[in-house]
């Protein structure tokens, strides 16, 4: 049984936090804008992971369920924006709704 | 374990670059589901089987089934693949990427100029998690179950339509 290095594991979170960043910048829809912040949370989430395995400590996990916790509130204010939005403006583009007097 | 943390990374990776590029929304979300579950399976192998749970219920199980019903709700047709097509067009994509992997170059750099250091191979149980969550960390639970009603109170808040019924007295005579 061959030990993973603790550099595969940052380089996967990284891979992924950079894929939900280019995600988030070359996206107009809104709702593909919330889906890049999830995978980017989830990704800093797998870099708390392999921190917490690499010392054999649970503080990672802990940090991990904080991490879920901010992201469940945050989705769910995130598709009540997203509704309103889409009942005021009639369309998922973010552009749309640059305009301070919506 | 090792083999199957590198499948499982591979399969996460390539979901997620999946999902970045679908113009249905649906189609992104269940590639969505694919990849929440490969990082579910690289926590089980990085020894934190309760957070792999956590992973698939919470992740993969709460947030995507939010994600679709509001989907639902918004009832989108079909030119609303048609016009993410229409943004999401070529060029928009060069830019932001060379600008992320040049970052991610030198992340990846600064990450493997260390010294290499292998992972602990014993699994951390959840009563390790759970001993430490409400021991020296019982006051960030407290502030994350205000954080949740706030997020409760914040979607109810947001999400409520215009009242539409008035009370007979206050209403405008039709007539």
């Amino acid at each position: 049984m061959n030990v993973i290095p603790a550099e595969y594991g940052l380089i996967l979170a990284s891979v992924l936090f950079t894929l939900g960043l280019v995600s988030l910048l070359i996206r107009r829809n809104i709702i593909f804008m919330l889906i890049s912040v999830e995978i980017m949370l989830n990704a800093a989430g797998i870099a708390f992971i392999v921190a917490g395995s690499k010392w054999a400590q649970p503080d990672g996990q802990v940090m991990f369920i904080f991490i879920l916790t901010m992201a469940a509130a945050e989705v769910s204010v995130g598709l009540a924006l997203i509704l309103q939005m889409y009942h005021q403006l009639k369309t998922l583009d973010s552009d749309a709704a640059n305009k301070m007097k919506g | 374990m090792a083999i199957i943390f590198y499948m499982a990374s591979a399969i996460a990776v390539i979901a997620t670059v999946m999902v970045i590029t679908r113009h249905n929304l649906v189609h992104a979300l269940l590639y969505l589901v694919v990849s929440f579950l490969a990082v579910a399976i690289v926590f089980y192998v990085l020894g934190a089987p309760f957070i792999a749970v956590l992973e698939i219920i919470i992740y993969a199980g709460a947030i995507v089934v939010l994600l679709i019903f509001v989907i639902m709700m918004l009832n989108l047709r079909q030119e609303s693949v048609a016009q993410e097509k229409q943004w999401f067009s070529g060029k928009i994509i060069i830019g932001p990427l060379i600008l992320a992997s040049i970052l991610l170059v030198e992340m990846l750099y600064i990450l493997t100029s260390g010294e290499p250091a292998g992972l602990s191979e014993n699994m951390i149980e959840a009563k390790a998690v759970g001993m430490s969550l409400y021991g020296p960390y019982v006051l960030g639970v407290e502030l994350s179950g205000i954080l949740l009603m706030s997020g409760i109170v914040g979607a109810y808040h947001l999400g409520r339509q215009k009242k539409k019924v008035t009370h007979r007295f206050l209403e405008k005579k039709e007539e």
